[in-house]
């Protein structure tokens, strides 16, 4: 592994540096009929799960064959994407917001093959590379966050968990049968950089446990008073801490009883841990929408308050998830959002038809706000 | 025979979804190989041990991750994440495994030439590993060694014509939806306007001069696919503000049923035969739709442009003709005080090049972020500690029932001394003459 240089001379670093060029520029990669009709599409269809055609003002159609990918792909994966770009699509493609590959096919005739080559292909272990769907009152990729693959704060692992739900919810990947399209997003830790918050059916890591103090450390790795400006709920103080040995150090000491768990002073201070294999686990949350649609966007509500992380499967939390997709599957209107279907019916009605538990960990107590997520009227329903 | 055990992960390669366990196998058998004679940068069983550690967090319940560690590139403040494996003896290949963020060109197009070129770099000088992409929009290198930060951003800005993304207390990559490039829904070019700013605020990207993140976000209309409204310190959503188009053709074509209603996302289940009254007007939320005989009526003026009677009909209505966009303030995820969504900003504004309009109100907000926002206070949270009364002192927009869901329920309104005719100033003595102790 001899090191190879790129031309980069560490004494010289200024020397024939280039910087502030930003991305590459959009339009280099625009398949030619995209360069062509940007601006002019009519009208788009779906023909089957997966598969929609665009059609412009000037006659011609794009079709995109959407197919489901892992956001972690290897090098190898990606070049065998870019295979079959090649052959089907002339060597264009493009990814959705939601980690779906899409193929861009101008020749209508290439869809069918290229369909059938993509459902053809099978990692080892037996599931697929490359399964098409995602479109339409369907449910799309998950999209998630790091997870234990490359996460220092994470409260349970995101691949894993998402890999385990929609291998659940695949039926619902290739299918358009919903009431309306439903979005399910995972986010390992409150820092949400996945900001699942406003999904119909949010999976959220959370500590249970306030966090541990590495006193003999702490002031050693940590700005104490970065470390106590972070805390939202003014639970972290300064302290003199006695070491077993005698030493006094400075540290900081931590009310429990104020602890939310949202593991921001861990971010700011390293000594400061929280993860536990059993304090850990997952929120679900549901009914929340980004769309302007009919209704406003609005925030997911939790529906569960905790389930502990069983690995590697999560069973708990896909079998959870299961019954509020089916649940609303069956109940709701045409066109309407699991948010805007259990506001319809009621939350008491949710909670009934989902056949999930109604604890008193569900009502808000978080400040302000709280007070206004409580029934202030006497309709509800028996 | 791989390097460790992974019982676990291993039950996590059966079922139909893409197996990440199976990609990170055949991507560890790929470099055992090495069928290319690629010269390895760093470890060659960085993947093998990459399997290793998390089927030891499988076990242990908990991330073998360790907190931070300030690595990056030259003069960069931003798009590289530091990472440590905190047990480097069992996994040496991952004793350090930085990420790299590289900024993703808008509408995620690529060519397979580029792609290529992409895997190739990241093959030689890092794990393999990707994200296709993170959640903020960029592509995600996962996994290199710190003497390979230097050498992958030379490659990228020599070879590739290709930049970092943004990481800490920076603008982050921006990103945006499919936009005109292949969605009819789009009021404005989505893609142009991302471009434009990512590259005019390239200072900003890379070097933290703010607060906390800063995000952009843009949709191309209310249906709002990339989320700004519930992501991004500032959204940008298209819309117009004159009539949606209708051709009456089409709009007989979906009643009698020649036409698939919602463009045919619903064709997994028989829904019964198409209902105009019921699918459409009767869910219009303003209720600015009717019937006149065989044709449909909109009272344009009272429309909110939610984007749902074109979603059921697309080829009998369309978006208007004069469009723009909304630019809303404020979204973050919860922490730390709740999430909160996007406010009202700018109901319309004109998404034209150069977009100066646009870059001026964004430069007016920054500065006072970066003048009042405390040491991680995301610009919602400024908003609503200094209240949105200071956001329009210092945008100098007008304030107008668009930006509010409802006007005010207590009258505790904070006067300011030039808005009350004489001002604070009185005299006691005077009053006292007319009012006795």
């Amino acid at each position: 592994m001899a090191f190879i240089s790129s031309g980069y001379d560490p004494n010289n670093p200024m020397k024939d540096r280039i910087t502030d060029i930003g991305p590459r520029k959009y339009d280099e990669f625009y398949p030619p009929v995209v360069a062509k009709n940007k601006g002019k599409w009519l009208y788009h269809e779906y023909l089957q799960p997966g598969v929609f055609v665009h059609v412009s003002e000037t006659g011609d159609e794009i079709y995109t064959v959407r197919c489901g990918g892992a956001r972690l792909m290897s090098v190898s994966h990606i070049r065998e994407i870019c295979e079959i770009a090649d052959k089907y699509c002339g060597g264009y493609l493009r990814f959705t917001t939601r980690n779906n590959i899409e193929f861009l096919v101008s020749k209508k005739e290439n869809v069918k093959p290229l369909v059938d080559d993509l459902m053809k292909r099978k990692f080892s272990g037996g599931s697929y590379k490359f399964p098409v769907g995602g479109t339409g009152a369907g449910i799309s990729n998950i999209v998630h966050t790091q997870g234990w693959i490359h996460c220092h704060t994470p409260a349970t692992d995101a691949s894993g968990t998402v890999k385990a739900t929609l291998d659940v919810l695949f039926d619902d990947f290739r299918n358009m049968r919903l009431p309306a399209h439903l979005r399910v997003s995972m986010a390992c830790c409150l820092n949400m950089c996945g900001a699942v918050h406003c999904s119909d059916i949010a999976i959220l890591g959370y500590h249970r446990k306030p966090p541990m103090l590495d006193h003999e450390y702490l002031d050693k790795m940590c700005e104490i008073p970065l470390a106590i400006a972070a805390c939202p709920t003014a639970a972290i103080k300064p302290a003199k801490v006695d070491l077993p040995g005698g030493q006094k150090v400075n540290s900081v000491s931590v009310n429990s009883e104020r602890c939310m768990f949202c593991g921001n002073c861990y971010t700011m201070c390293p000594a400061m841990p929280l993860a536990d294999d059993v304090g850990d686990g997952i929120v679900l949350m549901a009914g929340g929408k980004v769309s302007n649609r009919i209704s406003a966007p609005k925030f997911s509500k939790v529906v569960v308050a905790f389930i502990p992380n069983e690995m590697p499967r999560w069973p708990t939390v896909t079998k959870a998830v299961k019954k509020i997709v089916e649940a609303y599957a069956k109940d709701a209107h045409k066109y309407e959002r699991l948010g805007d279907w259990a506001e319809r019916i009621g939350w008491e009605r949710f909670f009934e038809k989902c056949e999930l538990e109604f604890t008193h960990h569900l009502i808000d107590d978080f400040r302000d706000p709280a007070y206004f997520t409580w029934r202030q009227t006497t309709q509800f329903k028996f | 025979m791989p390097k460790h055990k992974t019982p676990m992960l291993d039950q996590l390669e059966t079922g139909p979804w893409p197996s990440f366990v199976s990609d990170i196998k055949q991507e560890a058998a790929s470099r055992a190989k090495n069928e290319r004679k690629v010269e390895y940068q760093i470890p060659v069983d960085v993947c093998d041990d990459l399997l290793g550690v998390l089927e030891l967090s499988y076990k242990h319940g908990r991330t073998h991750w360790k907190h931070g560690g300030i690595v990056g590139v030259f003069g960069y403040g931003g798009g590289v994440i530091g990472r440590y494996c905190d047990q480097p003896e069992m996994f040496p290949g991952v004793a350090h495994f930085h990420t790299m963020r590289v900024s993703q060109p808008a509408g995620k197009f690529y060519t397979t030439k580029y792609l290529m070129e992409l895997c190739d770099l990241w093959e030689r000088r890092g794990s393999g590993l990707t994200n296709m992409h993170g959640s903020t929009g960029d592509i995600v290198f996962l996994g290199t060694t710190t003497p390979q930060l230097e050498e992958v951003f030379f490659e990228l800005t020599h070879n590739l014509n290709q930049d970092l993304g943004g990481s800490g207390s920076n603008l982050r990559t921006p990103s945006d939806c499919v936009g005109q490039a292949r969605c009819e829904y789009a009021c404005y070019d989505t893609q142009a306007l991302c471009h434009d700013l990512t590259n005019t605020y390239q200072d900003e990207l890379h070097r933290p001069a703010f607060p906390y993140k800063f995000k952009f976000k843009f949709d191309g209309c209310p249906n709002c696919c990339v989320a700004s409204i519930a992501r991004s310190d500032l959204s940008f959503i298209g819309t117009w503000r004159d009539k949606i188009r209708i051709d009456q053709k089409a709009v007989g074509a979906y009643i009698g049923g020649e036409l698939k209603p919602n463009a045919g996302a619903h064709m997994g289940r028989d829904w019964g035969k198409f209902n105009i009254q019921k699918e459409v007007i009767d869910l219009c939320p303003t209720q600015c739709m009717w019937m006149d005989g065989k044709e449909l009526k909109i009272d344009n003026k009272e429309c909110t442009r939610c984007m749902h009677c074109i979603n059921v009909m697309p080829r009998a209505l369309r978006i208007g003709n004069d469009r723009g966009l909304s630019m809303l303030a404020g979204a973050k995820a919860p922490i730390l005080d709740g999430a909160q969504m996007a406010t009202m900003l700018v109901p319309f504004i004109k998404a034209e090049e150069p977009y100066d309009e646009i870059k001026e109100l964004i430069e007016k907000i920054w500065d006072w972020w970066m003048e009042e926002g405390k040491n991680r206070e995301r610009l919602g949270e400024l908003m609503k500690r200094q209240g949105f009364h200071k956001l329009l002192e210092v945008t100098g927009l007008k304030p107008d029932p668009r930006m509010v869901k409802e006007p005010r329920s207590n009258p505790y309104i904070f006067w300011k001394e030039e808005e009350v005719p004489g001002g604070w100033t009185r005299d006691i003595n005077e009053f006292r003459k007319l009012h006795k102790r």
